[in-house]
C-alpha cells in the first residue's frame, strides 16, 4: 500500500478535522481527493507541517491533524522534543513513513533503514506514539481522535507515487479560507 | 520601566499572546520575563525555522505570535521567511539580538553581522535597528505596522541598546 492509497482510505476519518498537510505530493494528493477549506496545504518549506500543526492546536480548541512524511520529520527533528514538551491533546501528528523522499524521486531516507521514527519520538518524550501499517491507518487514526490525547502515529507504507496535478491555488487564498473555516468552527 | 519590561508590555498591549524563542545572551532578560508573563504563552523552539512554523500555526489559530532570536538565525530561516511567512502573508515580528556590532567580544559573531542587514534588505523585510535604549519607544508602532501589513518585520537590537536593559 502506498501513501496515496493510505490517504484515500483516511479521507472519511480526517475530513471533518483541520488538516495541515506536508509539502509536495501529499498536499497534491489530499487536494485532489478532498479539497476543502479545513485543509492547509504547504506549497513550500519542507519540514514544518508538524510545527504549524502544533502551533495551531495550542492556539484554538479544534482537533488538528498534521500529515507529515518521514523525510520531512528527519529534516526538522527538533520538532519532536517541542511537541513532547508542549502537549496539545487536540493534536495528532500522522507521519506517513514510506522510507523515501517521495516528491523528489523516491530516494531512500534513513527512516527506511536503521532509524526508527517511533523510537525517536518516544525518546524525545512523546507519550502516545503508535506505529501501524498503512492497512491499519484508518482504525489507528480513529482511535487517536477518539482518545482525546496528543498522539504521534508512524504509519509505515510502501514507497511509490501516482500522477497528481499541482495545486494552483494562491497561498493567500489557502491561508485565508483556512482561517475563516477555523473562525467559523470556533464561533 | 526597564527595556525588557517595556518590550513585554508592548507585546501584551498589542495582544501578542504566543511567543517562541531561541536564546541569546543579550535576550536572556526579556526571555525570562516572557516566560513569567501570564498573558503570553512561551514555547521555546530548537531552531528558528521550526519556531516560525509554530508562529504561523498560532496566527492561523487566531493568536498574534512573535519570534525572539539571534541574527545568526537569518541564515537559518531565509527559505521559511520566503516560502511560508511571506508567501502566505503571515505577520511575524522578529525581535532579533544583533550580535557582532560595536562592543562584541566574540569575533565569529561579526561574520553574520556583516550580512544581516543585506540579507533582510534582499528579502524586502522592513527592518528597524534599536541602538539606544530610547529606541524601544518605536516598538509599539512597529508591532501595529507588522500586523497591519501582514509581513515579517525585523527589529535588530544591538549591544548598545541592551546596555540600558
Amino acid at each position: 500500500m502506498i501513501r496515496s492509497e493510505v490517504l484515500k482510505q483516511l479521507i472519511p476519518v480526517i475530513s471533518d478535522h483541520l488538516v495541515v498537510c506536508n509539502i509536495g505530493l501529499p498536499s497534491q494528493e489530499l487536494h485532489m481527493l478532498d479539497d476543502q477549506p479545513s485543509n492547509f496545504y504547504m506549497l513550500g518549506t519542507m519540514g514544518l507541517a508538524s510545527s504549524i500543526g502544533l502551533g495551531l492546536a495550542l492556539s484554538q480548541p479544534q482537533k488538528v491533524i498534521s500529515i507529515d512524511g518521514d523525510g520531512s520529520v528527519l529534516t526538522n527533528f527538533g520538532t519532536l522534543p517541542t511537541i513532547a514538551n508542549n502537549v496539545a491533546d487536540n493534536f495528532i501528528l500522522l507521519i506517513i513513513d514510506n522510507g523515501s523522499y517521495g516528491s523528489t524521486g523516491d530516494q531512500p531516507t534513513y527512516a527506511g533503514m536503521k532509524t526508527s521514527l517511533t523510537a525517536v519520538a518516544t525518546a524525545c518524550g512523546c507519550e502516545n506514539v503508535v506505529e501501524c501499517r498503512g492497512e491499519n491507518a484508518v482504525e489507528t487514526v480513529q482511535a487517536a481522535l477518539d482518545s482525546d490525547r496528543m498522539t504521534i502515529i508512524v504509519c509505515k507504507c510502501d514507497s511509490g507515487n501516482i500522477k497528481v496535478p499541482v495545486i494552483d491555488m494562491d497561498p493567500v487564498v489557502i491561508r485565508d479560507r483556512f482561517m475563516k473555516e477555523i473562525d467559523r468552527r470556533n464561533a | 520601566m526597564s527595556v525588557n519590561q517595556r518590550i513585554v508590555a508592548d507585546l501584551v498591549s498589542n495582544n501578542v499572546s504566543f511567543v517562541t524563542t531561541v536564546p541569546c545572551k543579550q535576550l536572556a532578560g526579556v526571555i525570562e520575563l516572557i516566560d513569567k508573563s501570564e498573558e503570553i504563552f512561551h514555547i521555546p523552539s530548537n531552531k528558528e525555522d521550526e519556531g516560525m512554523g509554530l508562529c504561523a500555526g498560532a496566527y492561523m489559530g487566531g493568536k498574534r505570535s512573535a519570534i525572539i532570536m539571534q541574527n545568526t538565525a537569518i541564515g537559518v530561516t531565509i527559505n521559511t521567511l520566503a516560502t511560508l511567512i511571506q508567501y502566505y502573508h503571515i505577520p511575524l515580528p522578529m525581535l532579533i539580538s544583533y550580535r557582532g556590532e560595536l562592543g562584541e567580544p566574540v569575533a565569529c559573531q561579526v561574520e553574520m553581522a556583516v550580512h544581516t542587514k543585506a540579507l533582510l534588505r534582499q528579502l524586502h523585510i522592513p527592518t528597524y535597528h534599536f541602538h539606544h535604549p530610547d529606541d524601544a519607544q518605536e516598538l509599539d508602532a512597529i508591532l501595529k505596522y507588522c500586523y497591519m501589513s501582514k509581513k515579517p518585520v525585523a527589529i535588530l537590537t544591538d549591544a548598545s541598546f541592551w546596555k540600558g536593559a
